[in-house]
């Protein structure tokens, strides 16, 4: 099996996975990273979002092979100790969760957005929520909390 | 999935080597294809050489009536990058319309036109601004790359390096995206040259991207709104699932066309 070196949510593994293992599985099986959940499994919902890079991506359409060498983070990577990140707190404040699942890969996909985007109005925010399905919220307040997020 | 070996490598010859060493090989670019195709079984290569990390693939450059894009340059960086958005706008915003933020930041542009999907949005691109497809051993014309659904004129042991598109006078792509995968349903561009006027379509017909000779015809003759309006799209060989049957594809066509050339009057 490839020994890969990743460094994840800051800390350096050096650790041998198989080729086929997906990154998602090998952050929740092998790192109990579980923060980061399994959706469809087939690239359209964006529960699995983590960041490649900086970059948001979905991580059950990734090797873990393919993160060879680079950082990942993922949820569990962005408070500062107790404190929540500003994207978390939003959506504490605003109520951008009901079941949560979603919630992870929504703000993952949050930070990304708002790190590409200045001046983010609600279409925007829309836009590009393309790749994150939520069955609870109706995206009213996850929209609302990541408008509120942005403009911190 | 099936198990695979995977093979990083950083340069042209390591992957040709390694082609020609193995069977059943596939290239790994952004895998937003290739891995959900591989975890459904459909495909199972027994090699798979990932090529991110090739520096002679991943550059932009912007040449006096064209522009290059090395093939493992994603999507994003595509719709992000400067010179594209200056030189071929049209270009910049199909890419900004792939997929989802998360995809595009992984999926390339070499991927999408190797795997040549009846429904992706690159190709229309490459016909419409007369592409040469520059592969490790030869120059493509589009026109003569694209065969049919899924497939190229790539050989076995060849892969994508670049891609360069002639710059056009003016441009525009307009796509109706299936509201789930964003995949087009009917994608059409249009590209303004001196001596032409070339239109592209994608997700309709069942032979995968062409082009509309009929409409170049009439947007050469005069590029007006009225001149396109006369020209619908036949439904015979346009596609049919459960998203939209052959006629409705057709006539999405027609709007999307419609669509473009107001764009550019």
């Amino acid at each position: 099996m490839p020994t890969v070196n990743i460094n994840v949510n800051g800390q350096d593994l050096s650790t041998e996975v198989e080729d086929r293992q997906l990154l998602v599985h090998f952050l929740r099986d092998d790192m109990d990273l579980t923060g980061t959940h399994v959706g469809c499994d087939t690239s359209q919902c964006g529960a699995c979002v983590v960041h490649l890079e900086g970059k948001a991506v979905k991580s059950c359409t990734m090797l873990a092979v393919q993160a060879n060498g680079k950082n990942i983070t993922t949820i569990e990577g962005i408070a500062d100790g107790d404190s929540l990140h500003p994207v978390q707190e939003a959506f504490r404040e605003h109520h951008g969760l009901q079941c949560g699942f979603c919630t992870p890969g929504m703000i993952m996909a949050a930070i990304d957005i708002i790190n590409r985007k200045p001046n983010l109005d609600e279409k925007t925010v829309r836009e590009e929520l393309e790749g994150n399905l939520c069955r609870c919220t109706g995206y009213q307040n996850i929209v609302k909390s990541i408008l509120a997020a942005a403009n911190k | 999935m099936y198990n695979f070996i995977y093979e990083k490598v950083n340069t042209i010859e390591e992957v040709e080597k390694l082609l020609n060493e193995n069977e059943e090989t596939k290239i790994l670019a952004g895998g937003q294809t290739l891995i959900p195709t591989m975890k459904q079984r459909l495909a199972s290569p027994s090699t798979l050489i990932d090529i991110s990390g090739i520096d002679e693939l991943n550059f932009i450059h912007d040449n006096e009536n064209s522009v290059t894009i090395g093939s493992t340059i994603t999507h994003h960086e595509v719709s992000s990058s400067d010179i594209i958005i200056n030189r071929i706008p049209s270009l910049a915003s199909l890419a900004e319309g792939i997929g989802d933020p998360h995809v595009r930041n992984m999926g390339t542009i070499g991927g999408s036109i190797a795997n040549n999907d009846p429904t992706a949005d690159y190709p229309t691109a490459c016909l419409s601004l007369n592409a040469k497809i520059k592969t490790n051993n030869r120059e493509i014309n589009a026109e003569d790359f694209f065969i049919g659904l899924f497939e190229t004129a790539l050989e076995e042991n060849e892969i994508v390096v670049s891609i360069e598109f002639n710059i056009p006078k003016k441009s525009s792509y307009m796509k109706f995206p299936n509201p789930a995968s964003r995949y087009a349903m009917a994608g059409v561009y249009v590209s303004v040259f001196d001596d032409a006027v070339n239109v592209a379509v994608t997700g309709a017909s069942e032979n995968g991207v062409f082009k509309w000779t009929e409409m170049e015809e009439a947007l050469s003759n005069n590029l007006s709104l009225e001149n396109a309006k006369n020209i619908k799209l036949s439904s015979d060989g346009i596609m049919s699932d459960i998203h939209a049957d052959s006629a409705y594809r057709a006539n999405l066509v027609d709007i999307m066309a419609l669509r473009a050339v107001e764009n550019l009057i």
